[in-house]
């Protein structure tokens, strides 16, 4: 039976320490609205998206007052649209995109993603079409999330698209500029994508999934920062523990949401994503929980160990607490939606090579990374290369999410407002990849025997 | 169906008395309360079955936080389920 201390601590971690529901993303199958018509095409898409989520938004606001837990996002995600595109022009992509911002305008999320394509051995036209205007499609939509897949453990790296998807996030920030480069935190470059993910902005519906599906995000690092607080000086096997029980409870809350949400709208539920999610709010960040475990600072030596560690135990204690998980699965690390990430970086403690190897343990990769106007292009596809290589030699997720802001340097902050958050621009190595860059072709997929 | 109200903040004269009447007036059967006052700081818990009240849940749930921030309290109702799946396997 319930009992008042357990009453009290599920209250005092919604009041006091952030606990929500990061998002709710309702994924929707657009294969059914494939036309050699543009304007057909763009209605279908359309109609079919408004239909299917037309009771989401209400659905969560509902879901919130019964169980008095906040929810922060609700979203959708579709099939990637170069799989429906199909050959159609450039410009019917950039239609494309549009429709998608007006569906979520009609429907009141706050994000739609699938603007996507999945490029890790080569690609198609509609692919090719597709990722020519992604810079054209941030700037013009609002509400869009692009993501672009350039690598697979069992295929290799596509290091043509990676040097495409260097150029390509440089114009998005160009053509953004007058909004501190915004359209580059609305894209991302994956290796080893997950079909499922809720979180934006690499959320889409992948081609196994159902016609519509649930799939619901938790959050929790204050949680997490706060019994690890309580717990005061134990031992790491106490703390994995304290970090395992904790991680249980948050996601628990994570599937009573989501069987709710998947039962009042009529859809099959999908899965939890684990993910640690912070945002810029105080009491609500990742770097904090590693600095609660003993760090003097996020990025000092030790973070890494530190990350995995936290990393492992949240997702023991969330695979119990939920019927499937999916998604992403991990601490996210982005900088600018992180504060304690932003106050590391400012003080020099946090560098980028640090952040790549703390995502050799945890996902998703380096995210919301404000990095120097004039970075060339080749140093970004460099900076895709270096991260795709550690999702791919290590089967896992890995993806890059970085802003040149135009017209800032090393020493100057950008916001981004509300989520997104804001950052420091971080410094990077200024000696040139580009002959490497420029070689384009394919990096073999990795040998998996003979392990060292 | 059985929510979980809580109430907090300074203490005061009919704080009980009028959550209560709310409820009674909303058609919520109190089944059990517990509270307790720690230097002039008010804490209640009250588990009601809802099963019966004559408006919406989220309308109730509106209702109470309402009466709370007209008199500096902080009053919430929860679906007890939230407290149950995140406590107990």
């Amino acid at each position: 039976m319930l009992n008042t201390a357990d009453i009290l601590e599920t209250i005092s971690m919604i009041r006091q320490e952030n606990l929500d529901i990061r998002t709710i993303t309702m994924g929707i199958s657009l294969f059914d609205c494939v036309s050699e018509d543009e304007n057909r095409l763009c209605d279908k898409i359309y109609d079919k998206i408004t239909k299917s989520a037309e009771h989401l938004v209400q659905t969560g606001i509902d879901i919130e007052k019964q169980y008095g837990i906040p929810i922060v996002n609700k979203r959708v995600s579709v099939t990637p649209i170069s799989l429906i595109g199909g050959t159609i022009s450039p410009e019917g992509y950039i239609k494309i995109a549009q429709t998608l911002d007006r569906a979520a305008d009609t429907l009141g999320i706050n994000f739609i993603g699938g603007f996507s394509a999945l490029v890790h051995k080569g690609f198609t036209v509609g692919a090719q079409n597709l990722i020519s205007v992604i810079p054209y499609a941030l700037r013009d939509t609002n509400k869009v999330c692009s993501s672009v897949n350039v690598a697979t453990t069992k295929a290799g790296i596509n290091m043509d698209a990676v040097k495409l998807m260097g150029s390509t996030i440089r114009k998005t920030a160009e053509l953004t500029a007058d909004r501190d480069s915004i359209g580059c935190a609305k894209l991302v470059v994956f290796a080893n994508v997950p079909q499922d993910n809720p979180f934006m902005a690499g959320a889409f519906h992948g081609i196994g999934e159902p016609e519509t599906v649930i799939n619901v995000g938790v959050s929790g690092p204050g949680v997490v920062s706060s019994a690890i607080e309580r717990a005061g000086d134990c031992d790491l096997s106490t703390l994995a523990d304290i970090i395992k029980k904790t991680a249980f409870k948050i996601t628990r809350v994570g599937q009573l949401v989501a069987g709710e949400a998947a039962s009042r709208l009529g859809v099959p539920f999908g899965i939890v994503d684990l993910s640690l999610a912070p945002t810029p709010a105080i009491g609500d960040s990742v770097a904090r929980i590693l600095e609660n475990m003993g760090l003097e600072s996020c990025g000092c030596h030790g973070t890494t160990a530190a990350l995995a560690m936290l990393n492992d135990a949240v997702k023991k204690g969330g695979v119990m607490a939920s019927s499937h998980v999916g998604g992403l699965s991990g601490a996210f690390i982005p900088v600018s939606e992180d504060e304690g990430m932003i106050a590391a970086v400012a003080s020099g403690n946090l560098s980028i090579e640090k952040l790549e190897a703390m995502t050799a343990v945890c996902s998703v990769g380096l995210d919301m990374i404000a990095i120097p106007g004039d970075t060339t292009e080749e140093v970004i596809s460099a900076i895709i290369a270096d991260e795709i290589s550690i999702g791919v030699a290590n089967t896992k997720t890995t993806a890059v999410r970085v802003i040149p802001v135009i017209g800032k340097d090393v020493g100057e902050t950008v916001s981004f407002g509300g989520l997104l958050g804001y950052a420091p621009i971080i410094p990077l190595r200024t000696a040139s990849p580009a002959k490497f860059i420029h070689r384009g072709g394919r990096i073999p997929a990795p040998i998996h025997s003979l392990k060292n | 169906m059985k929510a979980v109200i809580t109430v907090t903040g300074k203490d005061n004269v009919g704080i009980i008395a009028g959550v209560s009447a709310l409820c009674a007036d909303k058609g919520a059967n109190i089944l059990d309360i517990t509270q307790s006052v720690l230097s002039e700081y008010f804490a209640m818990i009250m588990l009601a079955d809802i099963d019966t009240l004559s408006i919406p849940f989220a309308d109730f749930v509106d209702l109470l936080a309402a009466y709370g921030n007209d008199r500096g309290l902080v009053v919430s109702a929860m679906h007890e389920d939230i407290f149950n799946t995140m406590h107990h396997i």
